[in-house]
């Protein structure tokens, strides 16, 4: 070896110069990856405070737990061809994988009435260029941010004693978030309808829809439903009664729901989920949702997906809401972590979604 | 000093191309995996993208590779380190290649469509939908890419090693310089 001879402190600067690099980019790494930040929002926080409010429950989605899987077909009709390029929005029919669930993490709680629920949809055109959504019955989202939500899940969560959220708990996050309380008020005082079948379900966040020419329309829209709205009845003691009756609903006659595209008008709350959107703003049919078929979750076709909002067709973008994003990392991660355990018998079981002798006699 | 050979132009490009990529990828995909943020939709949109650009440059990288052999490593450097320098090389060439097919076959496995650089280009799943491989995938992406971070450092390391301890010429091979300097053409008949 013909290295020079040099000074012992010229050589550890060298050996430093050597681990300098490698020790900078591993600081980085661990920066990036959220290691160095304890209270930097992270996908792993944000499940974690879904969890605990409802508990562990493998293999379950961590929210939106209890559900059905739905098949049928989307028909657009081009009313909103102009704005947006996507093939869904043509005119002509495209199969449909979707979900019926209510929302949070516990997969075998009871139906009631105040309960939110949701539908999941993945429209899949032939040219590949699919659709996911998930979509609510509430009139807007009860938080702005990824931040106040995950607040909101802690603050909101049941007591180890009572089993209910502690009201002092929910109050120190309602005087800390005032802006909230228009939502909440929204929320609280929405029409209840009597079940799946007959709900109105929204985007909530916005989505930016863009034409052949570029031109972007920022939107929100709704699944609003063709058969007539029935006001909510008494449910006995049935622990499931809003899953039996859309199951019966659909062995009985297919279901229907207009895809109601809301465009927002100047002034409109685009990067905010919690704000509402005027009646009076511009509204497009764009098509019409059929649901024909249910099934258990057990083996059934909506088990292996997530229902992503961020999987979007060329011609639909995300908007700047930042719930969104959340959306769809907290998915993705769901997604993964269910995907990876065993998996529990749902509470809707297939027995369940075989239609009864009932529903067979009135569709004959 | 010794002098060693220097690696031929298109493979000075291509190492210099993919590693600043390869540090690149290697931060996002910490990073995405972790946020709940406002970057993570165009981060993932360019994760997918930059991914396979490296899997088709580490292709080609290979073929460049088998095509014109990398200079030998000096004569008195240690067997050991030699051993290790090789076995560290072929890691890097495999991981370049499986961590992005592996990214692929997750998605493919998720039911995810894998668009790249905007939404109009689909790739097609190369393998079938199936939950519980998505999700073991999803573990072996994570896997490999810490190895390879790993190995990346290992690399930076080495080479600062030859360059500032060994001063062997062997970083040299692979940085740009103006003209090659004449003794290092003269060492090829070593």
């Amino acid at each position: 070896m013909t290295t020079n001879t040099h000074t012992l402190s010229g050589s550890i600067l060298r050996w430093l110069g050597v681990i300098a690099l490698p020790f900078f980019l591993m600081l980085l790494f661990l920066w990036a990856g959220g290691w160095l930040t304890p209270y930097r929002l992270t996908q792993v926080a944000m499940l974690d405070a879904l969890q605990k409010g409802s508990g562990m429950h493998p293999g379950f989605r961590r929210n939106h737990a209890k559900g059905v899987c739905i098949t049928g077909w989307f028909e657009g009709n081009g009313n909103a061809s102009s704005l947006s390029m996507a093939t869904v929005l043509q005119k002509g029919r495209v199969p449909v994988v979707g979900r019926f669930a209510l929302a949070g993490g516990l997969p075998y709680q009871a139906d009631a009435p105040e309960k939110v629920r949701s539908m999941a949809l993945r429209l899949m055109p032939s040219d590949r260029q699919e659709w996911r959504m998930g979509i609510n019955d509430i009139p807007v989202f009860p938080v702005g941010t990824p931040q106040e939500f995950h607040d909101l899940q802690l603050a909101s969560r049941p007591d180890l004693t009572t089993g209910k959220p502690d009201p002092a708990r929910m109050q120190v996050f309602r005087t800390s978030h005032p802006w909230l309380q228009t939502a909440r008020a929204q929320i609280g005082r929405r029409p209840v309808s009597s079940g799946f079948a007959d709900d109105t379900y929204r985007s909530l966040d916005s989505f930016l829809f863009v034409a052949e020419d570029g031109t972007k329309t920022a939107v929100r829209w709704a699944m609003v439903p063709v058969q007539p709205v029935m006001p909510e009845i008494g449910h006995a003691n049935d622990h499931d009664y809003l899953f039996h009756k859309v199951i019966e609903d659909i062995h009985t006659h297919p279901l229907q729901w207009r895809l109601m595209v809301t465009l927002a008008g100047s002034g409109d709350a685009i990067d905010n989920p919690s704000k509402g959107w005027p009646q009076d703003d511009r509204q497009i049919n764009a098509g019409t949702l059929t649901l024909t078929g249910i099934g258990s979750e057990e083996n059934g076709p909506c088990t292996g997906i997530t229902f992503d909002p961020l999987v979007l067709p060329e011609g639909i973008m995300p908007s700047g809401d930042p719930i969104l994003q959340a959306r769809s990392a907290a998915y993705m991660r769901s997604f993964y972590l269910r995907s990876g355990e065993r998996p529990t018998a749902p509470a809707v079981s297939p027995e369940m979604t075989v239609p009864s002798a009932n529903a067979r006699d009135k569709k004959s | 000093m010794k002098n060693v050979e220097s690696f031929t132009l298109p493979s000075r490009i291509l190492h210099w191309v993919m590693a600043v990529m390869i540090l690149a990828m290697l931060l996002i995909g910490v990073f995405m995996a972790s946020t709940v943020g406002s970057g993570y939709y165009r981060l993932v949109a360019l994760h997918r993208s930059v991914g396979i650009a490296i899997l088709v440059l580490a292709m080609l990288r290979l073929g460049n590779r088998l095509h014109t052999p990398p200079p030998p490593l000096p004569e008195d450097f240690p067997p050991v380190m030699k051993i290790g320098a090789h076995a560290s090389h072929i890691l890097l060439y495999v991981l370049m290649i499986v961590l992005p097919l592996v990214g692929w076959g997750m998605l493919s496995a998720g039911g995810y469509p894998i668009p790249l650089w905007g939404q109009s280009v689909l790739l097609p799943p190369i393998l079938p939908h199936n939950p519980m491989l998505w999700a073991e995938l999803r573990s072996v992406h994570t896997l490999l890419a810490f190895l390879l971070f790993g190995l990346v450092l290992a690399h930076i390391a080495a080479a600062l090693f030859h360059g500032l301890i060994r001063r062997d010429g062997v970083l040299r091979s692979m940085v740009f310089r103006k003209s090659l300097d004449p003794i290092s053409q003269e060492s090829h008949g070593d």
